[in-house]
């Protein structure tokens, strides 16, 4: 029973709840973008799956830590551009077009790691990471607390970014708009197909940026099926997030905070079936969902195409 | 004050024989109606157009055309002259339109000022507070008190309709587009509109009034002009209107509106009371609260055949009473008794059952459901009953069947029971519901604000249908903010003020007055 309190414990718990929640909190924060002006954006677990491949082989590619960034974030909007096109300007029935881009994504990336890896398996090296001066100087906990890549401070500070754009940024009413009341944003004139395109693609970068994480940092390499419903989860978060970024952070933790724990008590000794194990963050969610699900006063116009004149 | 600075220039620099915006031709067609045939609409400097025509007749189909919400089949349209395309909403902004539409175009969820806020370029900054200093201004001069930072959702319908029109004053910078702007407002409101509309067209404004108030319109308009049937049956130039008296004009207006030779139905009259002085009450309210104190402490008594009015400035708990009475609403405290029965805590569904029926002033929001066809949102509080329903199917042929009889008794004007609901016009919608209400066997009808919306004709046939009712012994609640309709109808007039019944007063002579001290919270 000691054990659980060691210090490699709290360290592998911290660290791993970090790497746990950070996909989930940049796919989370797209996701709520996206659901703000009223589109649910299914396609998110293919977004970020694209996101992890393309990351991962342009990091591996060039060796460039930022460029592989880049790469995830471009291609969860190429992605997101296709969900954009097809859900927006058509626009077509959101959740057939989310579901058919995820299943066809995950069968493309499947198909490209087979052709380019599935022989040599190639692994990255160990990404920059960058300590804060100071807080990681903290005894026990610092050290693996506040070093931390670049992309997990860029996404804690989305965070007060995202809730700033919300609050006070006619982009942030324009979304609150679209997805409460599409013709009002329309025939004050704004275009309702502009604001929701631009949701769904910030959306596509940020899963994007979510799912390179994943594969670069979490990882440092591509499996197929690598995001294993990481999406849906996110998803999930945005709905109960109630359109407050602070929330998606929560949401983010508290799922991380269920996947780590079962690894650290792997670590600590005690034996758990993998099963178990596996479904603990699942678990956690459906939880949350019969908790507080029916309270989660989504956007009215959420999942509706909206067209002009017509009544 | 909205300043000249669009694109538009004044029609008044290039002297008044050029309109602000012409619509020639103007032909609009919807699957099986032909809402626009042939129409031409001139808006010019400094006159008030008023825009008329019976439910259905095409006017707000024509203002959608001129504000960019939909593009004409065939027709033009000159600004200043010059022939130009309203593509979209933001076109008819740019061009310096700003519009009120008949239904709410305010986001439900965004605060008052957000709302007004709303189609600023994305890259400036907010604004807020150079926003609430236009607000407190507008806000002066409309005569409307609102709480900047409510949300919209949360105000009375008419006070939403205040933020409307200083939405399309916001916007408007030399033509005003007004689809039934008075609909909700209070006589005052009305009147501080009239002012409004005057002060703009001597600066120079064009301005659009639609009306189905024949007063607004002498009072407030400078030229007329009536659409029958999606045709422009004739237009009234302000040198003849002026020539006119009242009662010459409104005929006029009525002949070219009806046809020749129809009465004018607005003509004060007052109805006999039906009341059965031996029938024992049929519903007894007993110190009802609900709404978190919208309503507080209310009892009366109605029996079957009498109408009770209730008067009051809209948004002192009219909605909120007949919602707990309806059973939308749960009673904090007191007791309902409807035919001797206790109902307090009866839901929606039971007491429709019985006989208590809602016609909701929310006519779009919660009294139908847009997407779905008029006969599916004729049985729409009867789903799961016969003969519409049998063994758990539904039975399309006697929806269909009973819409259909509903559409030809309540002069519905649609192509067919099958089209969904919303593509009505607003007038007819109304009609839609008022023969749901009032089919089947309804004993206490529980109407709020039954004919806003309605044509003078129809205002006629409804208010003539809630006397009938009566005669048949029925007893009504008629919730209104028009006096001549109460007056016409009630046997009593119960005034809400604060949430509480101010007073309860006899219809009789002196009955006008006694109202108008209760209204304002004079005993
Ligand atoms: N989007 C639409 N789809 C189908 N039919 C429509 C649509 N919009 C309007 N119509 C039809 O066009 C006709 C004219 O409607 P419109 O709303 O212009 O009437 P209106 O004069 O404004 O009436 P009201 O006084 O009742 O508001 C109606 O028959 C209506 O059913
Ligand atoms: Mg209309």
């Amino acid at each position: 029973m000691d054990a659980l309190f060691t210090n490699a414990f709290l360290v592998a718990f911290v660290s791993g709840t970090i790497a746990a929640s950070l996909p989930l909190l940049l796919a989370g924060l797209g996701e709520q973008m996206s659901e703000k002006a009223g589109v649910l954006n299914l396609g998110l677990e293919g977004m970020m799956l694209v996101g992890a491949f393309c990351g991962f082989a342009v990091a591996l590619e060039t060796g460039s830590f930022l460029l592989g960034f880049l790469a995830g974030a471009a291609g969860g909007m190429a992605v997101a551009a296709m969900m954009a096109a097809l859900c927006v300007a058509l626009p077509l029935n959101q959740i057939v077009v989310g579901i058919a881009l995820t299943l066809g994504m995950q069968g493309a990336t499947s198909l490209a790691h087979h052709v380019l890896y599935s022989r040599t398996f190639p692994r990255l090296p160990r990404q920059p990471e960058v300590a804060l001066p100071l807080l990681s100087q903290i005894p026990v906990l610092g050290p693996s607390l506040f070093t931390q890549n670049p992309v997990v401070y860029l996404a804690l500070l989305l965070v007060p970014a995202a809730a700033w754009l919300y609050r006070a940024t006619n982009i942030g009413l324009n979304l609150a708009a679209a997805g409460s009341k599409p013709a009002a944003l329309d025939l004050a004139g704004v275009s309702v197909t502009a604001t929701r395109a631009f949701a769904v693609l910030a959306t596509g970068a940020l899963g994007g940026l979510g799912g390179a994480y994943m594969a670069n940092i979490g990882a440092g390499l591509f499996v197929p099926f690598m995001t294993g419903g990481a999406g849906f989860m996110a998803i999930v978060i945005a709905m109960l997030a109630r359109g407050r970024p602070a929330w998606v952070l929560g949401g983010a933790l508290l799922v991380g905070f269920a996947t780590s724990i079962t690894t650290a008590l792997q670590v600590a000794g005690f034996n758990i079936p993998t099963d178990l194990v596996l479904m603990l963050p699942f678990g956690t969610i459906m939880l949350v969902l019969t908790l507080f699900g029916r309270r989660a006063g989504l956007p009215a116009a959420l999942g509706l195409p909206y067209h002009r004149g017509a009544r | 004050m909205p300043e000249g600075t669009g694109a538009a220039t004044t029609g008044a620099d290039r002297g008044l024989d050029v309109p602000l915006v012409r619509l020639s031709g103007i032909t609009k067609r919807f699957p099986g109606v032909l809402a626009n045939d042939e129409v031409s609409f001139d808006i010019r400097p400094g006159e008030v157009h008023a825009l008329l025509g019976e439910n259905g007749a095409g006017k707000s189909t024509l203002i959608a055309i001129l504000s960019g919400v939909l593009q004409p089949d065939s027709g033009r349209i000159e600004v200043n002259g010059r022939p130009v395309r309203i593509a979209s909403p933001r076109d008819a902004i740019r061009l310096g339109i700003g519009t009120v539409y008949q239904h709410s175009t305010l986001v439900p969820t965004l605060s008052v000022v957000q709302n007004l806020m709303l189609g600023q370029r994305w890259w400036r900054p907010l604004g807020r507070a150079a926003a609430l200093a236009r607000l407190a201004e507008l806000s002066a001069l409309l005569g409307v008190r609102v709480d900047p930072d409510a949300t919209a959702g949360s105000l009375s319908l008419g006070q939403q309709q205040q933020v409307e029109i200083v939405k399309a004053l916001w916007r408007g910078e030399r033509v005003l587009v007004l689809d039934e702007p008075t609909s909700m407002l209070t006589p005052q409101g009305v009147e501080e509109l009239g002012q409004v509309m005057a002060r703009l067209a001597a600066r120079g404004f064009g301005i659009v009034f639609v009306s189905h108030k024949l007063q607004e319109v002498l009072a407030f308009g400078h030229r007329v002009t009536v659409l029958k049937l999606g045709r422009k049956a004739g237009e009234i130039p302000p040198a003849r209107l002026s020539a006119l008296s009242p009662a010459e004009a409104t005929a006029e207006i009525l002949d070219l509106m009806f046809g020749r030779g129809a009465a004018d139905p607005e003509a004060p009259r007052r109805r006999a009371s039906t009341i059965r002085a031996d029938d024992a009450p049929l519903l007894e309210v007993e110190h009802l609260s609900a709404g978190e104190g919208a309503v507080q402490d209310v009892s009366f008594t109605l029996r079957p055949g009498e109408i009770l009015g209730i008067a009051g400035v809209d948004g002192n708990g009219q909605k909120q009473l007949a919602e707990a009475l309806a059973g939308q609403l749960r009673a904090e405290a007191g007791r309902i008794r409807f035919a001797g029965r206790d109902i307090t805590r009866l839901p929606v569904a039971r007491r429709h059952a019985l006989g208590l029926r809602y016609l909701t002033d929310d006519r779009l929001g919660e009294g139908t459901v847009g997407g779905f066809a008029i006969g599916t949102n004729l049985v729409m509080k009867r789903v799961g009953e016969p003969p519409f329903w049998a063994g758990g199917f539904e039975r399309p042929a006697r929806i269909a069947a009973h819409a259909r009889e509903l559409i030809g008794r309540y002069d519905v004007r649609t192509p067919g029971p099958e089209v969904p609901i919303a593509t009505l016009s607003g007038g007819n919608i109304q009609k839609a519901l008022f023969g749901r209400e009032l089919s089947g066997e309804p004993r206490l009808l529980l109407a709020n604000k039954p004919t806003y919306g309605l044509d003078v004709a129809n205002i006629r046939a409804a208010r003539d249908r809630i006397s009938a009712a009566a005669a048949a012994g029925v007893a009504c609640i008629l919730i209104s903010t028009e006096l001549d309709e109460l007056l016409e109808l009630s046997d009593r007039i119960a005034v809400m003020y604060r949430g509480r019944i101010a007073g309860i007063v006899g219809n009789g002579p002196d009955a006008e007055r006694a109202i108008g001290r209760l209204m304002v919270g004079g005993a």
